[in-house]
């Protein structure tokens, strides 16, 4: 009996979400980033907490920028490496619901573990509470963002041995608009002003990312695969 | 017309690598209850024909049908027909033989734990089911890959050097599953460097270096 698009969608989740936790050092490695790379900077800068929540916005979201880069390189390396990526391209399911269900895991395990643990990093950087939900969303928004962007980069850069300073540099600047508008938006919810403006546009950028994204990176990754 | 409207052919298949003119003009057909073995010395390009006949690289010149159809047109009835085995066994190190094949097969049809038990008992790593990939020896990944393509139950085999690292007994069983499979009307396209020793009709395809 031949397996709907919906159901492979759910068995390569569960696939990716079983190997990450085969490797919790790996699976650990952004959200370690993450908080000990926000947490040093209340220990750097001067007890001031004003000077604090002012820059409290940019430091978040730089950090979060680069903690899911670190782990975008292994996004379809390892599956291409053994060879196990040519066995999802025959599965007969397309190659694209195979795209979409390892990008979504990958921002289950990267993405959405630092939107759980920034109302930590928040306290710890001086964030008022009120404006946990906004971060929260923001970060939500922009990392699922940066997921589909990063798996356009992983598809093109999958073939090199050391891609992952390409991979950077692809997906950096593509990144830029999130780090404003979300680091805008944290901002204006820390200073009590109405963040709707920069979290309709985080919203807009992360829908067209997840329309259009797939298919550019199934086609980067099968000119890769040949 | 060179072509199989009952299985699979290709047709002057012409693919170049760089300046190298890796398949020259390659021609084959494939149907069902026939079983070809390529060979031919290293770098005549017996892996990418087989990476061209499973889709996987498109040829700059040429056609690659299935059931008279070109397989750009037919690509999840082709997918789902077809069962192949790179040269590497393409298993996880960190799951175990039964996932690997349960997330690799689970994708083409609804299969269940004991169809999967049963297809790495036949070839012979029953016992190795719930190890993780990374402990097992080179044999023993060929053996679960080859388990791999038995889950499938897939009419077209395709094989890259099914035989390596295999022991003795190893590559019988694997000659023996070859025979069946082809005895049971499948057909199987087998890329090997040596001489195979199969009690089936075998065609052969010597490409060139």
């Amino acid at each position: 009996m031949s397996v709907g698009a919906l159901e492979a969608f759910a068995l390569v989740v569960r696939r990716e979400l079983c190997l990450s936790f085969r490797r919790p050092d790996q699976l650990l490695q952004p959200l370690v980033f993450f908080l000990i790379v926000t947490t040093l900077f209340p220990l750097g800068l001067s007890l001031q907490l004003s000077l604090l929540r002012d820059m409290a916005p940019g430091v978040l979201w730089v950090a979060a920028l680069l903690s899911s880069l670190l782990s975008l390189d292994s996004l379809f390396k390892s599956d291409a490496d053994d060879g196990t990526l040519e066995q999802l391209a025959l599965c007969g399911q397309g190659l694209t619901v195979i795209v979409v269900a390892k990008t979504f895991a990958h921002w289950l395990v990267t993405g959405a573990a630092l939107v759980l643990a920034s109302p930590v990093v928040g306290t710890a950087l001086g964030i008022p509470g009120s404006a946990f939900p906004t971060m929260m969303l923001s970060l939500g928004l922009g990392t699922l963002t940066l997921s589909w962007l990063g798996a356009i980069g992983a598809g093109l850069t999958v073939g090199l041995k050391r891609g992952n300073v390409l991979l950077s540099l692809i997906v950096l600047p593509l990144a830029m608009p999130l780090l404003i508008f979300g680091a805008g938006a944290t901002d204006r919810a820390i200073s009590g002003t109405p963040a709707a403006g920069a979290l309709y546009f985080l919203a807009a950028l992360c829908v067209f990312t997840c329309t259009l994204a797939p298919f550019a990176a199934t086609v980067a990754l099968r000119i890769t695969l040949e | 017309m060179n072509m199989a409207v009952d299985g699979l052919g290709v047709e002057k298949v012409h693919v170049w690598r760089g300046d190298r003119h890796v398949l020259q003009g390659v021609s084959l057909t494939l149907r069902p209850r026939e079983l070809l073995h390529v060979s031919g010395p290293n770098g005549s390009g017996k892996t990418t024909l087989l990476r061209v006949v499973c889709g996987l690289l498109r040829p700059e010149q040429g056609r690659v049908s299935w059931l008279g159809q070109s397989i750009s047109s037919v690509r999840a009835e082709y997918q789902a027909a077809l069962a192949y085995a790179s040269h590497e066994p393409a298993l996880k190190g960190d799951l175990t033989a039964l996932e690997n094949l349960r997330f690799a097969v689970g994708l083409k049809r609804r299969v269940s734990a004991g169809e999967l038990r049963a297809s790495l008992e036949r070839t012979g790593v029953a016992a190795c089911a719930d190890l993780p990939a990374r402990v097992l020896s080179a044999g023993q990944r060929r053996r679960v890959a080859m388990a791999r393509v038995l889950a499938m139950s897939a009419s077209l085999w395709l094989l890259d050097e099914p035989f390596t690292n295999l022991d003795a007994a190893g590559t019988n069983l694997v000659s023996g599953l070859l025979q069946s499979h082809v005895e049971q009307g499948g057909a199987a396209l087998v890329v090997a460097h040596h001489d195979l020793k199969i009690a089936v009709a075998m065609r052969r395809l010597e490409l060139g270096p």
